[in-house]
């Protein structure tokens, strides 16, 4: 067993979904509070040295500087405290941040969250706030959405491997069928391949039913030093595998419109660090911001061969109960993308799977988990690999 | 833009070095298109050609380049049609959009017009042009797209 980098010991998310008049500090307190009421032996204003928390966009709030604001109202200045951004993935690398922090010995015990509020805001306006992380001269000012760019690695992903519109239909009902099981998820509600198929075009393939949706939430985790995880609970994860890499800002540099080149990267690092494989893997949150997303992480991740992820989603590979369950809080899909929130929210279920916490989702012997975080086009990438800790 | 005049109004410079030379930046790449002139740059050291041009050769770090002018043709490598649009580009939905490689190389990202949405094919040639309206404020860029042979 490799050496634990750092230890999560409490999780906390808010309801995820349509939060209407509740603002981004309130939801990072709901979170926060769950998170510490978890954990009883944790005072936080006496244990917690900083925080580290991920967050996208000033524009929807009107509101920047939130990394004072998000940590005076969790109740705990005058503590250090360290925003981070890297778009979708913005609290994958507050989250990794933090593992920084206490691999190099300066703290013991961080909160690591994530938050965004975004549905006061119209759809448009949304897509207009979102797509900043794509390259202003050389793609917004051309007219392209996030759903655009990703609609082009689906239409290069269809034409190179065969993957066709009812596969991607299927991630999307199945991350579905996942969140009716998840009390915090925005979305509850079963849906099947013919919604998705006859859904409204957003950017061709890609319609409605295989977009996220824009959503409002939290996300925190309490993070120590491995040798002190026992004193706060008998069941901690460990983090054992860390990678994060970089690609660029516009995809038309690229040369294969149907790959992650970071999902692989970070992969890597991550698997080498853990002294693990792909095979090893028992449950995995990955980035699902768009159906096609999902059959690409499955590729850059491992799971299976390039060009096999529609196979696998065909033969449920990836549902709860299955070889693999991916996505068992939801995923993107139908837990929900507060962008920010979405890093961490993916290591809170991965967490709670390994701990058996759960509930009608709980995987049966869960001991390794994974998590992908992607930002913008796949311009920013992450993945963490994590290992029951009783 | 639906609010942007016909024509530029007052003059579009070039930012050059101390000797009149043209530098490679991405508002003379537009200034560029604003003269219907699609241009790259070659790297002084290692030869690579890059469209849109940046400050530092990627391939060898060199920093000095000489402008090329590109032919403007090339081959859609992807593309997708956009129902939902920002904000700025609701009047326009649906329309396509698409990454074409270029004949010199590069790949750039842009809207594909004259052509209906269902005749367009991955593999097809298109060549360049550009609109006419120049925004009158920041970003003063005249947008390029691409359109069948």
């Amino acid at each position: 067993m490799v050496a634990p980098i750092a230890s999560i010991v409490s999780v906390g998310i808010s309801k995820f979904g349509v939060r209407e008049g509740i603002y981004s500090r309130e939801l990072f307190a709901e979170a926060e509070e769950e998170a510490v009421n978890r954990c009883p032996n944790l005072d936080p204003q006496t244990d917690v040295q900083a925080l580290f928390v991920g967050m996208m966009s000033e524009s929807y709030e009107h509101q920047a500087h939130v990394a004072p604001l998000l940590l005076d109202w969790v109740g705990l200045l005058p503590k250090p405290a360290f925003r981070t951004e890297g778009a979708c993935a913005s609290s994958s690398i507050a989250l990794r941040s933090a593992l920084f922090s206490i691999a190099s010995g300066i703290y013991d015990i961080v909160l690591v969250g994530g938050v965004e509020k975004m549905t006061h805001v119209s759809t448009t306006g949304v897509t207009e706030i979102l797509a900043m992380a794509s390259d202003f001269p050389f793609e917004q000012w051309h007219g392209i959405s996030f759903p655009g760019i990703f609609g082009m690695m689906a239409v290069d992903h269809m034409h190179r491997y065969g993957t066709t519109e009812e596969q991607l239909a299927k991630v999307a009902v199945k991350n579905h069928e996942h969140g009716v099981l998840n009390e915090k998820a925005h979305f509850q509600k079963r849906i099947s391949v013919g919604d998705v198929l006859s859904s409204q075009p957003v950017a061709w393939p890609l319609k409605l039913y295989d977009c996220c949706p824009r959503s409002d939430g939290a996300s925190c985790l309490i993070l120590t030093s491995p040798k002190i995880a026992k004193k706060f609970t008998d069941t901690p994860v460990n983090i054992i595998g860390s990678g994060h890499a970089q690609d660029t800002l516009s995809l038309s540099e690229r040369n294969n419109f149907s790959t992650m080149q970071v999902t692989k990267l970070a992969s890597h690092q991550a698997y080498s660090m853990a002294k693990l494989t792909p095979q090893d893997i028992d449950v995995a949150e990955v980035h699902d911001c768009f159906t096609i997303a999902e059959i690409m992480a499955y590729e850059d991740l491992g799971f299976c061969n390039p060009g096999e992820g529609g196979k696998m989603i065909d033969e449920g590979q990836t549902h709860i109960g299955a070889r693999i369950p991916i996505n068992t809080s939801g995923g993107l899909k139908a837990k929900g993308h507060p962008v920010g929130a979405t890093g961490v929210a993916q290591a809170c279920e991965i967490f709670m799977q390994l701990t058996n916490q759960a509930g009608k989702r709980q995987v049966s012997n869960a001991e390794i988990g994974l998590t992908q975080n992607v930002g913008g086009a796949a311009s920013t990438g992450l993945v963490h690999v994590y290992q029951r800790g009783d | 833009m639906p609010d942007t005049p016909a024509k530029p109004e007052g003059k579009i410079s070039f930012t050059t070095d101390d000797s009149g030379t043209v530098l490679p930046t991405i508002q003379n790449f537009y200034n560029y298109c604003s003269e219907r002139r699609l241009m790259g740059t070659k790297c002084a050291k290692c030869g690579a050609i890059d469209c849109p041009p940046r400050a530092i050769c990627h391939k060898c770090l060199c920093n000095r380049f000489q402008w090329v002018e590109f032919k403007g043709r090339g081959r859609l490598l992807t593309y997708t049609i956009i129902h939902f649009p920002p904000t700025q580009f609701q009047a326009l939905a649906p329309y396509a959009v698409g990454i074409v490689k270029l004949d010199e190389g590069p790949q750039l990202s842009a809207m594909i017009k004259n052509v209906k949405v269902e005749e367009i094919r991955i593999g097809m040639s298109l060549r360049v042009d550009y609109e006419t309206a120049i925004p009158k404020e920041w970003p003063r860029w005249a947008r390029y797209f691409f359109k069948p042979e």
